[in-house]
């Protein structure tokens, strides 16, 4: 085999499965029991014999295991292959990197989609409430069973942030540091609101049916506005307006509820094409943990950064309002109110919150020293 | 910064190094690429981060292996609890913020020390240029042109003491430079640039 054919095979990667030991409960915050729990993960390099160089990616939303590489006959590559890899900003030579779908998701790990062992039916509404700490605590789990006792770094953008930072609160003897990037540490008024738009559009769908459409038509047209709701809150005015302005699918006008606008058929065809790879209900499931999230439990930020011991690279974009830059310097406050050691960069970009999926470069840089150091200091 | 610039204030990190006791926590304002933080870490084994304002400077000190926040020196002060510091340093930077006054009280809060340094407005060079040629001066330590200027207040070592004296700031030490040395005799006159050592005590 040639060394590019090689090349070529290591990038075949598939997702993984873990299943609690004899089918053993997984209890959550709330108190509510997930039988036969399960959490489809994907990990890249290797794992030290230290057992030092352990990388946690935590998705977004509608992220998955899936992060980096290609499986066999895909054409296209992990969500975020260009972070991940061989010389990239998580060097696969260097890291071992690990991620996971959220439990509530419906990319291989338990979630509303799932068979509920006791009915031998999906789940869907009877599927328990999850928060942020439920998903970091089925990572833990995760984590534990890969024989991993400390994550050089939990790293993720937006939603995968939250579940960053709750590392950091939730497990910090196990947190080296910790990468929140394009996040919040409690979703606003606005954020919430959002969501709870996206979920009405959803639940308004006649084929949504109190969540019981498996086996039946999806409520497709309801996941489909929730969609294109949140990729208008995905992208800035200015990187809307640069893409699309007020162009027309066709010469001119005509006068008619067909898509007539650039910008229409773009929302149009990201709705059609995520109804496709995601689930209506995991999207409700979902969207309330983000709204449910808040680090603060009641405390002042600053006590809640307590007992934190991870050192912190804080990244946000100038341009993301969905998630924006200030409310990430309200973490960079508090950590440092607490004398922890952290690094904020607001790079400058006009892709909104999408940034975090595409300013690959800045983030590179930041993320690639950052961690080298960290690393350097955990081996010394 | 540029790199010439730089060069000609590699005397006054080493004046500042000598100020710092080994192993303080330091907090440099406008630590631009770090090289000032750098040097404090590596020598004088300082546990230092920085409030930096350009993109492209964070990236430089991340790849330094610093501690850096992007952001305004006006903001940046108040994140932290008292005498957190045991030494807020405004290399270079205290002419570029938009309320010193201000920013001298946050720092004096924040740091049990604070280390300034700053271009000599008053050095033989620029009363020249203003005496003789009628000009805005432009010196080796304050090289900008009136319409490209980072700087935005101007002063002397006499109107930092006279200040101190005013605000009840007690001068611990200070170190006068040229380009290449350090100035002993009628330093408001020859320095071009001042570095103190202030605190409330």
């Amino acid at each position: 085999m040639t060394d590019k054919n090689r090349e070529k095979k290591l990038e075949f990667v598939e997702t993984k499965y873990y299943s609690a030991p004899g089918g053993r409960d997984f209890i959550l915050e709330n108190g509510a029991v997930l039988p036969e729990f399960r959490i489809a993960y994907e990990t890249y390099g290797r794992l030290n014999s230290r057992k030092t160089n352990a990388v946690l990616i935590c998705h977004a939303l509608s992220g998955d295991a899936h992060a980096a590489g290609f499986h066999q006959g895909d054409k296209k590559p992990g969500w975020w292959d260009e972070m991940i890899g061989p010389g990239k900003a998580f060097d696969t030579k260097k890291y071992f990197v690990i991620c996971s779908n959220v439990i509530g998701g419906c990319k291989g790990s338990s979630g509303p989609n799932s068979v509920n062992p006791s009915t031998k039916r999906p789940y869907g509404l009877s599927f328990p409430i999850i928060s942020m700490k439920d998903m970091v605590n089925a990572q833990k789990e995760l984590v534990d069973f890969l024989g991993v006792k400390k994550l050089l770094s939990v790293c993720g953008g937006s939603m995968g942030g939250m579940q960053a930072l709750q590392w950091a609160v939730s497990y910090p003897e196990m947190v080296v540091s910790c990468i929140p990037i394009a996040t919040a540490y409690k979703h606003s008024a606005q954020q919430i609101a959002f969501d709870e738009v996206g979920r009405q559009a959803i639940m308004a769908d006649p084929a949504w049916n109190g969540g019981d459409y498996y086996g039946k038509e999806h409520p497709s047209a309801g996941l489909a506005v929730a969609r294109m709701i949140g990729h208008i809150t995905y992208m800035s005015n200015k990187s809307m307006e640069q893409k699309f302005g007020r162009m027309l699918k066709k010469k001119e006008l005509g006068y008619e509820f067909s898509t007539e606008f650039e910008v229409e058929g773009y929302l149009r065809y990201r709705g059609d094409s995520f109804v496709k790879r995601f689930d209506a209900n995991s999207y409700l499931y979902i969207t309330k943990s983000m709204d449910y999230f808040d680090i603060q439990e009641g405390k002042k930020l600053y006590h809640a950064f307590k007992d934190v011991k991870a050192k912190f690279l804080v990244i946000a974009f100038s341009s993301d309002w969905l998630y924006p830059p200030s409310q990430s310097k309200e973490i960079v406050k508090a950590l440092k109110m607490n004398g922890i050691d952290v690094t904020y960069c607001g790079i400058s970009s006009d892709y909104g919150h999408d940034s975090f999926l595409l300013e690959f470069g800045e983030e590179t840089k930041l993320i690639r020293h950052f961690l080298e150091n960290v690393h350097r200091k955990l081996e010394k | 910064m540029t790199s010439k610039r730089k060069e000609e204030l590699r005397l006054d990190h080493t004046v500042i190094g000598e100020m710092i006791e080994p192993g303080s926590m330091v907090l440099d304002m406008g630590c631009g690429n770090g090289d000032l933080l750098e040097y404090l870490v590596l020598n004088q084994n300082v546990r230092g981060s920085g409030v930096e304002i350009s993109e492209e400077a964070i990236y430089k000190c991340v790849e330094k292996g610093l501690s850096v926040s992007h952001g305004d020196i006006d903001s940046g002060l108040k994140e932290y609890p008292d005498a957190f510091f045991d030494y807020v340093i405004f290399n270079q930077t205290m002419q570029q913020v938009h309320r010193p006054m201000e920013a001298m009280m946050e720092a004096l809060r924040i740091g049990k020390k604070v280390i300034i340094g700053f271009p000599n407005f008053c050095h033989i060079k620029a009363r020249m240029q203003i005496f003789f040629g009628g000009r805005v001066p432009v010196t080796p330590s304050l090289p900008y042109s009136w319409y490209d200027t980072p700087n935005l207040h101007f002063l002397s070592i006499k109107n930092f003491t006279d200040f101190c004296a005013e605000q009840g700031i007690i001068i611990e030490k200070k170190v006068f430079l040229s380009q290449k040395r350090i100035i002993k005799i009628f330093s408001n006159i020859f320095a071009l640039n001042a570095v103190f050592q202030v605190s409330r005590r």
